[in-house]
């Protein structure tokens, strides 16, 4: 332990700690403290000044597209690279719907996972079982990709969209051929993903709820879930919406598994078997084969407003978590 | 006294009834069902990923170039070279300017300036990486021309949060004391943070570094139009250049049964990377600092 140490030499040159401290630095110190304060400043603004640096680069690379467009570009429905019409509603739709469709999924599973491994399991499971959850968050996108197209579609394809449709096949919801590559696929897909930080999130946002309001709710003879439900969730709502529009925030920029599975095909279709496309598909798939200026600047202004919207969503995340865990010893009480 | 009292209250408490208890015992059951649920993809992802992972890999994956398209054999040698130059430019870029900023955030950021910077890196680790990478086009390709520099920078550009937001709050688990000790010894403060701040704060450090070198290692999307790819070998920063990632995305989408063993076998790859990087470093760190003590 480097602790004890030093602190034994101290009291060696007890006496003159303070007067001599200044001196010292004074005389062997004071230059070379400056130039290191300056460089580690420079450091902290360089992230500032990447941050704006981000910013101008995708507003300047989208201007011309902004010029010729206006607003409608956001409300038009037509991508046409050949007569250079572009406009993005289709890919809004789809990264909304197939973010949604990822929430509606991903949230009651890594709810529940959560308030397993908090409340319910046994402690010795606990730890081994948050890491093998957290090892989901560490998987590249890519290989989910992968997974998706070898697994996860064919799967689809032959099971599950045709059960689908011979039982609810009545909602309109999925119709259409049962191909696999859907607004589905990349709904579970994005969902898989997400479940790691929902899940992570809101176990921490429990264990900081105060041990007392278990054993209060508890002492009024309440059953272990009324516990849950009363003490703990009721207590936990705001911190565990943090963490799932969090989720949110990853789903609409995930960009490499959605692009693998969900079709890209720029249509606004009410069923979830049809193919669809998503703003960061469209990046990914189109960016470095966009020929002609518009259509950069078209693509750089989906960007942007990418950026802008994940920034939103990722800031009111992050505020509900803040006001949660604020002032609390985390992880201290549990 | 007390026990009776205690008993007493204990008869006076109703028995809970049969729909409540039967509600606790089903909300049981929903839990662990959503603990299968999760788990089961899990498993599902890695078993499928080792199983044709290994399948797929052979000396010729890692030694040769590809191959023509419609040839079978081949492997990816260049893509695993090229990946390692392109996250070797970006951690000599990102790791410097992370923890910088980590060691300005926890010694000289308690004004204004370090909560915008605090709240910045917090933006920057929610932006996504496509957008990451559109800015990286527009800064260093668009007038110059597709190279690994610019995919490094932006892996760069997404490590630094992670290291610097980790740097921070492993530079304030060390005591105050210990700075004052050095202080009181006359060390200058520049020293004092270098040798004593963060050289006791090293492992948690290295832990933060690993963490955003695992997340940057598998990203595709930022690199799709920086380094663009490449089908030969390529060890020069300022040329398009193949990557591991890149590699597996372009080969997972070809019509090619060949193809598609490769890209398990190159995810197979990138997974046994990632885990060894951080297992390593996470050994020898621990051992590092048990010599220390």
């Amino acid at each position: 332990m480097p602790g004890p140490q030093p602190v034994e030499e101290t009291k060696v040159t007890a006496v003159p700690v303070h007067p001599a401290a200044p001196l010292v630095r004074a005389s062997g110190g004071e230059v070379p403290d400056r130039v290191f304060k300056a460089a580690m400043t420079a450091c902290g603004l360089a992230v500032l000044a990447v941050l704006v640096l981000i910013v101008y680069e995708l507003i300047s690379g989208s201007r011309l597209s902004w010029h010729a467009f206006g607003f409608k570009f956001f409300a038009a429905s037509d991508w046409d690279p050949v007569n250079e019409h572009f406009g993005a509603l289709p890919f809004i739709y789809g990264t909304l719907v197939s973010s949604l469709l990822a929430l509606t999924i991903a949230v009651p599973l890594a709810v529940g996972v959560a308030v397993f491994t908090t409340e319910m399991c046994p402690k010795a499971l606990r730890g081994p079982l948050s890491f093998f959850v957290e090892l989901l968050a560490a998987i590249p996108s890519v290989i989910y990709g992968l997974w998706a197209v070898f697994v996860l579609v064919p799967l689809l394809s032959h099971y599950v969209q045709p059960f689908l449709q011979r039982t609810l096949g009545w909602t309109t919801l999925f119709d259409g051929p049962p191909f696999g590559y859907s607004m589905l696929a990349a709904g579970i897909i994005l969902a898989i993903m997400i479940i790691p930080i929902i899940s992570s999130i809101t176990r921490e946002v429990l264990m900081v709820v105060p041990q007392h309001q278990r054993e209060a709710v508890l002492a009024l003879g309440a059953t272990r879930w009324e516990m849950i439900r009363i003490g703990v969730l009721r207590n936990a709502r705001a911190g565990i919406l943090g963490g799932i529009i969090l989720g949110l925030g990853r789903a609409l920029g995930e960009t490499m598994a959605v692009t693998m599975v969900i079709g890209n095909n720029p249509q606004i279709a009410k069923s979830l078997f049809a193919p669809g496309y998503s703003m960061a598909s469209v990046l990914a798939n189109e960016f470095s084969e966009a020929t002609g200026d518009v259509y950069i600047s078209a693509l750089i202004e989906i960007g942007l407003a990418l950026f802008i919207v994940t920034i939103i969503v990722n800031a009111l995340a992050q505020l509900l978590v803040w006001t949660v865990t604020r002032g609390q010893p985390a992880r201290g009480n549990a | 006294m007390p026990e009776t009292v205690a008993t007493a209250a204990l008869h006076s408490v109703p028995p809970i009834s049969w729909s409540r208890r039967v509600t606790d015992h089903v909300m049981t059951g929903v839990a662990v069902l959503t603990v299968l649920l999760v788990l089961a993809p899990l498993i599902a992802i890695f078993g499928y990923l080792v199983y044709r992972g290994i399948g797929s890999i052979n000396w010729a994956f890692l030694t040769q170039m590809p191959k023509p398209v419609g040839e079978s054999g081949g492997g990816m040698a260049n893509a695993i070279v090229g990946s390692a130059l392109i996250l070797g430019v970006a951690s000599l870029i990102g790791v410097p300017f992370g923890v910088g900023a980590g060691i300005y955030l926890a010694e000289f950021g308690r004004n204004n300036l370090g909560r915008a910077i605090r709240f910045t890196a917090d933006v920057l680790n929610g932006v996504p990486s496509i957008v990451i990478g559109v800015a990286a086009y527009a800064l260093l390709v668009l007038h110059r021309h597709f190279s690994a520099l610019a995919g490094g920078v932006a892996l760069a550009i997404m490590m630094v949060p992670t290291i610097s937001r980790t740097t921070e709050e492993m530079l304030l688990l060390v005591p105050q004391a210990l700075r004052e000790a050095a202080y009181g010894l006359g060390v200058p403060r520049w020293r004092t943070t270098l040798s004593i701040t963060l050289r006791t704060a090293t492992s948690g450090v290295i832990t933060g570094v690993m963490l955003a070198f695992a997340r940057v290692a598998g990203e595709t999307a930022p690199l799709l139009f920086t380094t663009l790819g490449n089908t030969f070998w390529n060890l020069h920063i300022d040329q398009a250049t193949a990557a591991l990632p890149l590699q597996i995305y372009v080969y997972a989408n070809s019509p090619y049964d060949d193809w598609h063993r490769q890209a398990w076998a190159g995810a197979f790859v990138l997974i046994v990377l990632i885990v060894t990087a951080v297992a390593a470093v996470r050994y020898a760190v621990r051992r590092g600092t048990f010599g220390a003590a």
